[in-house]
């Protein structure tokens, strides 16, 4: 390719795509960058740019393809629109109890205060919410949840999100590097100074100068076979953090949506929206039996229907029926649901059944789930208003991430910082639905915020990059060209994928994680021979090579956490240990990067304690409390 | 149920190239996505291909399958004939990066033109009212997933590079009948849409309509009420004259003209 065509490439960045060779390597000066375009980098970068910094956006998809398209449900927030006895009081203690107590208090309390002006901010900057009678933004019912709190648009809520966001970032004229992958960050001391990436494009190098870094990245789901996550989804911020001296905790916990299309192959693990089942879907084994009231746990007997008639007046009446047994935490109905395929109760594909069709009429399901309509006609030729549809379990979160301080998202590194599903905490053992874009929102403006009075507090002052730590990026990124005869990065990948799948998946035992470790340590010393064929320009083998040594060593952090957490709570179960354990409550596993830099170490730390006035919402017993406070 | 699929696919890069051969072990239920996925993984590992959610939302896999603007994750082999050769080509309207790749830039440039949205303040009590009714004409604006499809179908810019600085294009129209709809959006963009956007070049033959994955009837309910719009303003006699004389039209009420 000319360099003369190279230099027009990016007009919409404004960023020319400067030459290696003459003035060496292209380089850019910024307040704050953003790594990561999904919900929580878009958010962190508009609060930093309106704060005065400036800031970039460095991406490796284009812009407004980020995973949080894929959201479904909503964005969990106590505005009360359609229950006034609503309150962050009561979205706090759903989340707690969800997180089975295991969450960062502080996060969670955050987060249900906050969660409510950021829906209005994102109505202020375009977003159309579907309404309620009187004209406000509608409020849906999710599991987890007391009362209908979800601000949703039909079951595209995040594609909504993404694209008010991504049109606010492109009115405030903030620059972003599309197509763009970062795969160091650069340090001077203690503190961050910039990092150091790739143009997926030209596969030419690029450093950015910043005091301020915020890890957007979203989260792991691609290191295992079956999971609703796009390839982007390769732990990049995690891995980043830990190379950069941060700590991750809660990795074993990962969450498996509990409906995840099974049929056909190609679109195995593709997630079902759970607003299926708080629209009225129920699940149903090969039996045509209800079950999940077979699954139903003395933690939440209290406030889930035990009756069909029950379950089935509380979509009309919540006030005076509880909720039925379908709409439990997603790790409830997900072992629920596995349990019935390995009892031999499965569908022909190995799933179970999610019928909504005998419930609702044709009309109401196209109106409410035209995407899951249009994604079973398209992909998988059912028609979800005639037939049920088969599901099973699927990858879909990592509640583990980066750890942070709760008010601004520093991650422990002066200069760096974390949010959305690259960090950990606010979700406990169990992230609730419609609680991840909220926390996009809560905490990527927080960052943003932060990352931008930190860099201007620095002055001149500002961390400097060495060229030795450039030249060394430089060299570890081109490495898997250097190696010949060595294996195919995609074989390793899935192989890695497989190897998580069957071992550290929903239900895990000390020895198939044990047996994991081997796989990874065995893994991670094929890739250190895997080769690349052709060139750097737009190379998928390449950045797979390259997100491969992300992967793995995220992976390794899971399954050692896993091993570790001698109990069973929220979305980390172990069949050699199924209870919970009141002393595992109140300590967090914290992963950080193995002296030799090729792996990780696991520490416990106790979890900050919850002040007395907090405390309250949990003393009484779950379901009357609540009422209590909402004054019923 | 598996079966040996020939596919034919361009590789090349901003200075050439030409359709490879290939022959890709296939099975039920699959897409296009999926064959060039395995072909990637198993004897090209660098074929340059865009993708993201493989499940129609993010609109990142577009291209050209037998000559028909797809998105290749929603391209189902099923409905080919096992023994017919599939072909697939970059979207031709942008250039090519590297093999199934395009420079979209094009279209990052055309919205940064776009004027915002821009609300006038809350109600008192800090929330916002508008009725179901009223938002459903832009929430199906609002589906839009950005594939660009309709980009590259319309024949304004296909094979007529001399035309894109002129005309937006059909998923910009889209956007301004989006905010012109907006029941508390407080600016008109109709000049805009038809002096800088270009709205006056496209003259709906429909093209966009039909290759729209998300079903949007870009034309119907975007292009020609927008057109309409601007014709009101500009051509119609009593407009006129309303104009001349300082008589507000009620459609103007609460709207700003840039």
């Amino acid at each position: 390719m000319s360099e003369a065509g190279s230099t027009q490439r990016h007009p919409m960045t404004g960023n020319e795509m400067s030459p290696e060779a003459a003035g060496g390597m292209e380089r850019h000066s910024f307040d704050v960058v953003v790594i990561g375009a999904g919900g929580s980098g878009l958010r962190a970068a508009i609060a930093a740019h309106e704060a005065g910094a400036k800031v970039a956006i460095v991406c490796k998809s284009l812009l407004g393809k980020a995973h949080t398209v894929m959201a479904e449900g909503g964005i969990a927030a106590s505005m009360g629109n359609v229950y006034p006895e609503d309150n962050w009081e009561v979205h706090f203690r759903d989340t707690m109890r969800g997180g089975k107590m295991l969450n960062n208090w502080r996060m969670a309390q955050l987060h249900a205060q906050e969660a409510p002006e950021r829906v209005l901010e994102l109505e202020d900057w375009g977003a159309l919410f579907d309404r309620t009678e009187d004209g406000l933004i509608s409020q849906r019912d999710f599991g987890g949840h007391k009362y209908a709190r979800l601000a949703h648009v039909g079951d595209r809520t995040g594609l909504e999100m993404i694209r008010t966001l991504q049109q606010r970032a492109v009115a405030l004229g903030i620059e972003v590097f599309m197509e763009c992958t970062v795969t160091e960050l650069l340090k001077d001391g203690e503190a961050v100074s910039g990092a150091f990436g790739y143009w997926r494009e030209t596969g030419r190098f690029v450093v950015f100068e910043a005091p301020s870094v915020v890890l957007a990245t979203g989260g792991i789901g691609k290191s295992f076979k079956v999971t609703s996550n796009s390839w982007e989804y390769t732990g990049d911020g995690h891995a980043l953090a830990l190379r950069a001296g941060a700590a991750l905790i809660n990795m074993e916990f990962v969450q498996f949506h509990p409906t995840g299309m099974v049929w056909p192959p190609s679109v195995k693990g593709l997630l079902v929206t759970e607003s299926v089942r708080g629209d009225g879907g129920i699940l149903k084994n090969s039996e045509g039996k209800r079950f999940m009231f077979d699954y139903i746990p003395e933690f939440f007997r209290a406030e889930t229907a035990d009756t069909v008639e029950e379950a089935d007046r509380w979509y009309d009446d919540k006030k005076n029926n509880r909720r039925p047994p379908e709409l439990l935490p997603r790790y409830e109905v997900a072992r629920a649901i596995n349990s019935e395929i390995k009892a031999g109760r499965g569908t022909p594909h190995g799933g179970v059944y999610l019928d909504i069709a005998s419930r609702r009429s044709p009309e109401f399901i196209r109106r409410r789930l035209p995407s899951m309509y249009h994604q079973f006609k398209e992909l998988a030729d059912v028609d979800i208003t005639a037939e049920p549809m088969e599901i099973g379990p699927t990858c879909h979160y990592v509640m583990g991430g980066v750890e942070v301080d709760p008010d601004t998202e520093l991650a422990g590194v002066p200069g760096l910082y974390a949010v959305g599903e690259c960090s950990g905490g606010m979700h406990g053992s169990n992230r609730l639905g419609g609680n991840s874009l909220s926390d996009l929102l809560v905490f990527g403006r927080r960052a943003g915020e932060a990352a931008a009075a930190y860099a201007d507090t620095l002055g001149a002052q500002r961390p400097r990059i060495a060229e030795s730590s450039v030249a060394e990026a430089q060299s570890s990124a081109l490495a898997p060209f250097a190696v010949e005869g060595g294996e195919n990065p995609y074989t390793i990948q899935s192989d890695l994928q497989q190897s998580m799948n069957d071992l550290v998946g929903i239900i895990r035992t000390a020895a198939e994680l044990e047996q994991s470790l081997q796989a990874i340590a065995a893994l991670k010393e094929r890739a250190t021979t895997m080769v690349v064929e052709g060139h750097r320009q737009y190379n998928p083998g390449w950045h797979l090579a390259l997100d491969l040594r992300n992967m793995l060593l995220v992976s390794e952090a899971i399954a050692k956490a896993a091993l570790a957490r001698e109990e069973s709570r929220g979305g980390h179960t172990r069949d050699d240990f199924p209870a919970t354990d009141p002393t595992w409550g109140t300590k967090n596993l914290v992963v950080t990067l193995s002296a030799d830099g090729a792996g990780v170490d696991l520490h416990e730390k106790p979890l900050p304690v919850m002040p007395d006035e907090l405390k309250k919402y949990f003393d009484a017993p779950p379901a009357a409390s609540a009422d209590k406070e909402a004054g019923k | 149920m598996g079966y040996d699929l020939k596919m034919r696919v361009w590789r090349g890069d901003q200075s050439g190239g030409e359709l490879g051969d290939y022959t890709v072990e296939v099975s039920e239920g699959e897409v296009v996505l999926d064959a060039i996925h395995r072909l990637q993984a198993t004897q090209a590992g660098d074929l340059a291909v865009r993708w993201n959610c493989k499940a129609g939302k993010c609109g990142s896999c577009s291209a050209e399958v037998n000559g028909k603007p797809r998105l290749m994750c929603m391209t189902r082999l099923s409905d080919f004939e096992p023994e017919e050769t599939i072909t697939v080509t970059p979207m031709r309207t942008f250039p090519v990066i590297r093999d199934l790749v395009t420079d979209v830039s094009f279209n990052y440039e055309k919205a940064k033109e776009l004027p915002s949205v821009e609300l006038g303040p809350r109600d008192a009590d800090g929330k916002r009212r508008m009725m179901q009714v009223d938002v459903e004409r832009g929430q199906e604006f609002r589906k839009c997933i950005e594939c660009f499809l309709c980009q590259n179908t319309c024949h304004v810019v296909r094979d007529h590079e001399e035309n894109k600085p002129a005309f937006s294009g059909p998923r910009f129209f889209l956007r301004y009948a989006e905010l012109d709809m907006h029941p508390l959006d407080t600016r008109d963009r109709r000049a805009a849409a038809q002096d800088a956007a270009g709205l006056g070049l496209c003259n709906i033959t429909k093209c966009c309509t039909e290759v729209c994955p998300e079903n949007i009837k870009i034309t119907d309910n975007a292009i020609i009420p927008m057109k309409e719009r601007v014709v009101d303003r500009k051509f119609d006699p009593l407009v006129w004259l309303g104009n001349k004389i300082g008589v507000r039209n009620k459609d103007d009420d609460g709207r700003t003209e840039l």
